[in-house]
């Protein structure tokens, strides 16, 4: 259930849309046979159509074009077999076209709407407006010198896709689980690698309050919201900031203000007066794009299984819990890892397992990558299938998970080294409770005479004298006997 | 030895072929002539060592066997095309001293065909004008005047230097680019002959944009066969171009021996216009009178929207030039005046940069794109266009092609019509509908008026279809029988 805010003359509902920016993955950008690859020397990678050279044309890439299609399908929306590019004409020094060429009337993909997931365990449904393609800017540098600016072109011409949220989203809780989906999303595709801190994907989040049941108020657009931490702090900050400006008796103006993650504030950077009319246009130099339906048919036929998809069938198939299933499917890699470890084994163990032992020490563990674990999927397996055939105790697992992350030695291999197999042998059990009793007799008196609550104490003697290696079943069965 | 620089394309090529002379020697005499027609100012950039570089090459070639479509002939070339370290400014001031690193398609194209390349022929900036008097390297001359009056008169425009050098005879040919009739026109006005193609024809790529959806590369050439020659090399699907079509380039030269027997050539009641000379009336029915005795059958025909074309290109093309023309904005090449502030930077370069033509240009196109005004100005210019299109498609149900007088008036003086743009542009009013419609057309001489100046007769065809347009061209080049000469020319002759 989304929050609604409290005010000092009642309860605010909040209204949030937002436009994600994602970079898609591709070898070469948009409209230019130049790399896209992150981090090379500034204007290294610039083709004489990125630099808007005299006579220079766009020609559209058609891998990029798959991928946008391919995202459209894997948000659950429709793709426009007609979509066209559009200029969006305005003068920066980082523009070398002096116009962008975007994506207005005609998007390749239109409506749609996915599911997100709430820290509640409840999902809810985010209606999807469009998505479009359009070309990155380069980026302007201004602290290299003290009075001149420089501009690197590397990203200029680099292939967005812009994905427009309907207002749907009501409170911060909702806008970072929607920005998650989509991100994991786009990485389930391998449509974009969601890193945020690269700049590869970019929010900005539309945000107006509304007393609850009334109609939209007005908005302001928060720009440069990079990470998922700062969707929440902007959100609410923008949230108090506006219901102030109404208590107050005054009027929230229609403008663009941009996050600054620094002082943890929200600014105006151009109201709608000064808004740009970027007198957008169809693109003389590129004709109407086409997406037969046979290729989208065929991308479609091609799509990896999505989380949501992945989610149901985990508690179907594994029966897993949702909350376990939603935690494996976060990550495309986890799901895999956690599937390859499952197969053939108890898969609920598993699943403990990977949550529970294996995420927990690559969390400590400088929160790495679960590609970059120590211990294979294949050993968790192996794992889970010892303490299934009580050749271990879960307890002494916990050891060799130790070890197996330690060493990244296989399971087996150190269960046998250090001789831990589960003694299982009744007979070498009887022998031990045997001793057990014969050392504390006194407790045995007292448990005979009605203090139930002693067998705990003979159930721990007796495992401390196998080393924990007896099987806590037998343990239980032949105690019970002997007392 | 006749005098090299008379020959059509077609009868050096023979003459190369024959060794009556080489590539070296047919250039210098083009280098040559150029230099006693420097009052012309056709050329912006003249490349002489290039040109005797290329006729080498292509003289070890022919002696190798090796001899191309085009080998040893030596072009003008529209500074409109970017040329591998050859500068190139589209006339204006905003690019003066940009050396591309890069040659456009339909250069490499020639040049890959052997032609040879004598210099970078003048045009009204950024293909802005139709008169040629808007280029930042001044007006270009018409090698034509009126009989017993020296009053310089325009070549037409915008690819006025190129018309204006084969027409004087320091080209054999040249390229130019049409966007509203500026191949046409100019060739109408200086006695030659000029081709605009289909769209999509003649790659784009490398070619300084003025209106993308309405720029055609193209031709010029003293003969019909000359022109459609020069096309062929030009032609070709460029993968670098999405608008350029993957059509077979057929051969466009061979078209000019054709016959036209049989065919249905429409005649459309809108191109009487109102102050037409009575000289340009009585060439078109001359006109109409060849194609008859050529075995082809007049046919009436009605292109009702014509007198929209007008209006509707002069929103079309300045929205689009309005914003291909953003990019010379003074950061990475060309023209850079120093500002206070970015905006001012832009300001102070685009004001010295570009001309008053082309401010008036960008500034309308600005306009109709903007909010409020786009719908009524740039999508109802476009819904026209789409309407004079339509005209088209009906009118070649009835006809195989149609014959026009090309220009509404022969060569005027400098000056003359330079007090009301709307005058000036009342030039294209024939051959803009050509544009907007991507129709091939081409503009041959059909005779001179009571001045001695010559006239023009404009054929258009249907898409993909320059061998009928090119086929009638040259039946009426035969009946014509244009042997005039610019009265420079004539008197040298004498």
């Amino acid at each position: 259930m989304a929050q609604l805010v409290k005010g000092e003359t009642g309860d605010w509902e909040i209204v949030i849309g937002m436009e994600v920016h994602a970079q898609v993955i591709a070898n070469s950008k948009l409209f230019s046979g130049a790399s896209t690859q992150f981090g090379a020397e500034p204007n290294s990678q610039v083709s004489i159509v990125d630099a808007a050279m005299p006579g220079m044309l766009p020609v559209p890439n058609e891998f990029v074009v798959e991928q946008a299609v391919k995202t459209g399908l894997g948000l659950n929306s429709k793709i426009n077999k007609t979509s066209v590019f559009a200029r969006k004409n305005y003068f920066y020094a980082d523009l070398p076209q002096g116009y962008q060429i975007s994506q207005f009337e005609h998007p390749i993909v239109g409506e749609g709407t996915i599911e997100i997931d709430l820290p509640d365990g409840s999902t809810k449904e985010i209606g999807i407006t469009r998505l479009h393609l359009e070309q990155d800017a380069g980026k302007s540098v201004h602290d290299q010198h003290p009075t001149k600016s420089f501009v690197d072109l590397n990203r200029s011409g680099c292939a967005l896709m812009e994905i427009v949220s309907e207002p749907d989203i009501r409170d911060p809780e909702e806008a970072v689980a929607y920005l998650s989906k989509i991100r994991m999303i786009l990485r389930y595709l391998e449509t974009c690698d969601g890193n945020m801190d690269e700049g590869s994907m970019r929010a900005d989040v539309n945000i107006s309050v509304r007393r609850p049941g009334e109609g939209l108020g007005t908005r302001a657009e928060i720009k440069n919201v990079n990470s998922l931490k700062a969707v929440q702090q902007a959100i609410d900050f923008e949230v108090s900031r506006q219901i102030d400006i109404i208590e107050d008796g005054g009027e929230v103006v229609q403008e663009t203000r941009l996050w600054d993650p620094a002082k943890n504030e929200t600014r105006s950077m151009r109201s709608k007066e000064e808004a740009h009319d970027y007198r957008y246009f169809p693109d003389p130099d590129l004709l109407p794009l086409h997406v037969p339906q046979e290729q989208i048919d065929r991308i479609r036929d091609a799509l990896p299984e999505l989380p949501d998809q992945k989610k149901h069938r985990f508690m179907a198939d594994f029966g897993l819990s949702l909350y376990d299933a939603s935690v494996l499917i976060a990550e495309r890699e986890r799901a895999n890892y956690f599937e390859t470890a499952a197969n053939g084994n108890d898969a609920k163990l598993t699943a403990n397992w990977v949550i529970n032992e294996l995420l927990g020490a690559l969390n400590k563990d400088e929160h790495k990558a679960i590609s970059d674990s120590p211990v294979s999927a294949e050993s968790i397996g192996e794992l889970t299938a010892l303490i299934s055939d009580n050749t271990i105790s879960g307890k002494i697992a916990k050891d060799v998970f130790a070890e197996m992350y330690k060493s990244g030695k296989a399971p087996g291999v150190i269960v046998e080294e250090k001789g831990l197999k589960q003694v299982t042998d009744t007979g070498a059990i009887e022998a031990i409770i045997d001793e057990v009793i014969a050392e504390n007799q006194g407790q045995v008196e007292a448990y005979r005479g009605g203090k139930d609550k002693l067998f705990g104490f003979f159930v721990g003697q007796v495992m401390k004298k196998s080393q924990g290696k007896a099987n806590p079943g037998a343990v239980n069965k032949l105690l019970k006997d002997k007392l | 030895m006749s005098d090299l620089t008379t020959l059509t394309i077609t009868d050096a090529l023979k003459g190369l072929e024959s060794k009556d002379f080489s590539a070296v020697e047919l250039t210098q005499a083009h280098i040559d002539a150029m230099a006693t027609a420097k009052n012309l100012n056709a050329y912006i950039t003249e490349t002489p060592e290039i040109a005797l570089e290329q006729a080498k090459a292509s003289d070890a070639r022919r002696a190798g066997g090796g001899a191309k479509l085009l080998d040893g002939i030596p072009l003008a070339i529209k500074d409109l095309f970017c040329t591998r370290g050859v500068q190139t400014t589209a006339a204006s001031k905003i690019l003066e001293g940009f050396v591309p690193t890069y040659e456009s398609t339909v250069t490499s194209n020639l040049f890959e065909d052997g032609a040879v390349m004598l210099g970078k022929t003048n045009m009204d900036e950024f293909a802005m004008g139709s008169a040629n008097t808007t280029s930042h390297f001044g007006n270009v001359i018409n090698p034509w005047t009126r009989e017993g009056d020296d009053t310089p008169l325009v070549p037409g425009g915008s690819s006025g230097g190129s018309a204006a050098a084969v027409a004087a005879r320091i080209a054999m040919g040249a390229t130019g680019t049409d966007t509203g009739g500026s191949i046409r026109q100019p060739a109408s006005l200086t006695g030659i002959v000029g081709i605009k193609p289909t769209y999509g024809r003649c790659s784009r790529w490398g070619a300084v944009a003025f209106a993308s959806s309405l720029d055609h590369p193209g031709s010029f050439g003293r003969t019909v066969e000359d022109a459609a020659l020069i096309l062929q090399s030009m032609s070709g699907h460029d993968p670098k171009d999405a608008t350029s079509a993957k059509q077979d380039v057929p051969d466009f030269a061979a078209a000019a021996s054709g016959y036209i027997k049989g065919m249905k050539i429409g005649i459309p009641d809108e191109y009487r216009i109102d102050g037409m000379p009575e000289e340009i009336e009585k060439l078109w029915q001359q006109g109409i009178e060849w194609i008859k005795e050529a075995g082809a059958e007049p046919v009436k025909i009605s292109l009702p929207h014509t007198k929209y074309a007008l209006p509707a290109y002069y929103i079309i093309a300045p929205a689009e030039a309005s914003s291909n023309l953003s990019r010379y904005d003074g950061v990475r090449y060309g023209l850079r005046v120093e500002g206070e502030s970015l905006d001012d930077m832009y300001a102070l370069t685009r004001a010295e940069g570009f001309g008053d033509e082309v401010k008036r240009r960008i500034m309308i196109g600005t306009y109709v794109l903007s909010a409020g005004y786009y719908d009524a100005y740039y999508i109802k210019a476009q819904k026209v266009r789409r309407v004079i299109l339509n005209d088209f498609v009906e009118a070649f149900k009835q006809c195989d092609a149609i014959l026009t007088p090309t220009a509404p008036s022969s060569a005027f003086a400098i000056g003359e019509n330079e007090d009301d743009p709307i005058k000036m542009y009342l030039n294209d009013v024939f051959t803009v509908t050509g544009n907007l419609a991507g129709l091939p057309g081409i503009s041959i001489p059909g005779g001179v008026d009571a001045q001695g100046l010559p006239l023009g007769l404009q054929i258009t065809g249907r898409v993909w279809d320059e061998e009928t347009v090119i086929k009638i061209a040259a039946n009426i080049e035969r009946a014509a029988n244009f042997t005039a000469l610019p009265q420079t020319l004539a008197k040298a002759a004498a």
